[in-house]
């Protein structure tokens, strides 16, 4: 996986991108208000909905194939959620409902995600006040996230490539060790990074 | 057991989410009065710890992969209040940048996830620390809440589904919970593996965490207590009392009693044909029961073939 696979179009310019982000936020988070509370006799409103998706989607200029296959990546999880709904009474109805509702809701956070950094929805955040702590423990963690990822996958691979075995025992217990080094090497990633925060005049 | 937009409603939105920030604000306190500031940048590499470790998936049978949520396992690292915040900012950003589990069911998501998956878990595993000391009563303490607390997140939101009347609780209850009663078994084995592999590469990192969280005062235990038994009175409760007559419609209605047992294939008790109890969800909640036990006595055991003897000891 490319390490910028999931926000890689949120810095693109068009006039989409240039709304500022707590407009965005807003917009998004109205859209999926709404989508929630529609009922199903009112399904009209869901094809207004995704008219209005995909205009934003054409506006932000935004590879079409790319929120496809996000979209695509991410409706197993809405389909195994929504399967349960099958086996009660009027299943297929409340089927259809959810799956329509979900995806339209998965589109509307994907376009919010790739048309905008997410540094800047930390800031909207942070002006609304969500606690000091919990931006500053957002913001690392959104800058080590895929230097950790790449991490796992580099001891992943390199085991890979001196072990033979492909027994599953021998898969868990290499699996246990790599997450169990991962996490020695984070904590001590944290002290060097607060040391280095506390040299450039942290607090 | 990321819950998308779309399936709770109003009224669950509204409760999930002031359950939630309750239980946040509660944890963001409990760190910053006993967090030295030098662990302040940890919580941010845990948290992408986490999310790296739940993106490398493991072999289940069949095929099929599952993946770490460590809920548990950042408990037993961290302490209770961090495991919260560090489940909260992983579970924001995979809502905010991968479209991953909904914004409306944010608040859903990290009372199931990180306190009532996170804080309860992290109960049991004192309980069971608290008889079982040593490396192997560490290993075997975490292993088996982290099975505990797989099946207590998966309760929980089954009973979120059903109070939001998208899925009845006689369907929701017996399907996640089986499912989750498996899944559990893998998180148990991986948490175990995990602390084990830290215990012989860093067991000052082990060592460190019991004696900063020995020092969680009444007021926190309190407040999570509080706040975990709020939600399963509002979500679990209702439904807890009235399901054998609503599955037994339901059952009639579309004969799925056969379906609905598929999931439950390889769990501790495979088929329903416990003596006397007809309905999915009773026997859901007695496979439930035995289950405890028997896992209970195989992390027992798991920790005893992982650790050796003269390992040493790191509390």
């Amino acid at each position: 996986m490319r390490p910028d696979f999931f926000d890689r179009h949120s810095r693109l310019d068009s006039p989409i991108h240039r709304l500022p982000a707590s407009v965005k936020l807003a917009a998004a988070l109205v859209m999926v208000l709404g989508l929630v509370m529609v009922t199903a006799e009112r399904w009209p409103a869901f094809v207004v909905a995704g008219v209005l998706l995909l205009g934003v989607a054409v506006a932000s200029r935004i590879p079409p194939g790319f929120l496809v296959k996000r979209l695509l990546w991410l409706e197993p999880f809405v389909l195994g959620v929504a399967f349960l709904a099958l086996f009660q009474p009027d299943g297929g109805r409340v089927f259809a409902v959810l799956v329509t509702r979900s995806t339209l809701c998965l589109f509307t956070m994907i376009l919010l995600s790739s048309t905008t950094p997410f540094a800047d929805l930390l800031d909207v955040l942070r002006r609304v006040r969500v606690p000091a702590l919990l931006i500053t423990t957002l913001a690392l963690m959104y800058r080590y996230l895929f230097v950790l990822v790449a991490e796992a996958e580099r001891m992943r691979r390199a085991r890979a490539s001196r072990t033979f075995t492909s027994r599953r025992a021998q898969l868990w217990k290499s699996l246990g060790t790599v997450i169990g080094q991962l996490f020695v090497r984070s904590t001590e990633r944290a002290e060097r990074i607060y040391a280095a925060m506390c040299a450039r005049g942290w607090r | 057991m990321h819950i998308p937009d779309g399936f709770l409603d109003g009224k669950t939105i509204a409760a999930t989410g002031a359950l939630a920030a309750g239980g946040v604000a509660v944890a963001l306190r409990q760190v910053r009065r006993q967090l030295p500031p030098r662990k302040v940048p940890l919580l941010g590499l845990a948290a992408a710890f986490i999310f790296a470790a739940q993106m490398l998936n493991f072999p289940v049978a069949g095929g099929t992969s599952g993946h770490l949520v460590g809920g548990v396992l950042a408990a037993v690292l961290l302490g209770p209040g961090a495991a919260v915040v560090v489940l909260t900012a992983v579970l924001i950003v995979q809502c905010f940048l991968f479209a991953d589990g909904g914004v409306t069911a944010l608040g859903a998501n990290i009372f199931n996830m990180g306190v009532v998956g996170g804080v309860g878990g992290y109960a049991i595993y004192r309980v069971v620390r608290r008889v079982f000391t040593g490396t192997r009563g560490l290993v075997m303490a975490a292993a088996f809440a982290a099975w505990c607390a797989t099946a207590l997140s998966a309760i929980s939101c089954a009973g979120q589904l059903a109070f939001s009347g998208t899925v009845v609780w006689s369907v929701a209850f017996p399907a996640m919970v089986n499912v989750h009663l498996l899944i559990g078994l893998g998180e148990a084995l991986i948490t175990a593996l995990v602390i084990v592999a830290i215990a012989r590469a860093r067991p000052a990192l082990l060592a460190a965490t019991p004696e900063e969280d020995t020092s969680l005062g009444y007021e926190p235990v309190l407040l999570f207590g509080l706040l975990i038994s709020l939600g399963l009175a509002l979500f679990v409760a209702p439904f807890a009392s009235s399901w054998p007559d609503g599955l037994e419609k339901v059952a009639e209605r579309l004969g799925f009693a056969e379906h609905a047992a598929d999931p439950v294939l390889g769990a501790p008790i495979p088929d329903y044909a416990v003596p006397g109890i007809s309905t999915a969800g009773m026997a859901t909640a007695l496979a439930g029961l035995i289950g405890t036990v028997v896992v209970f006595g195989l992390a027992f055991v798991l920790a005893r073939v992982l650790v050796p003897k003269s390992a040493p000891e790191t509390s």
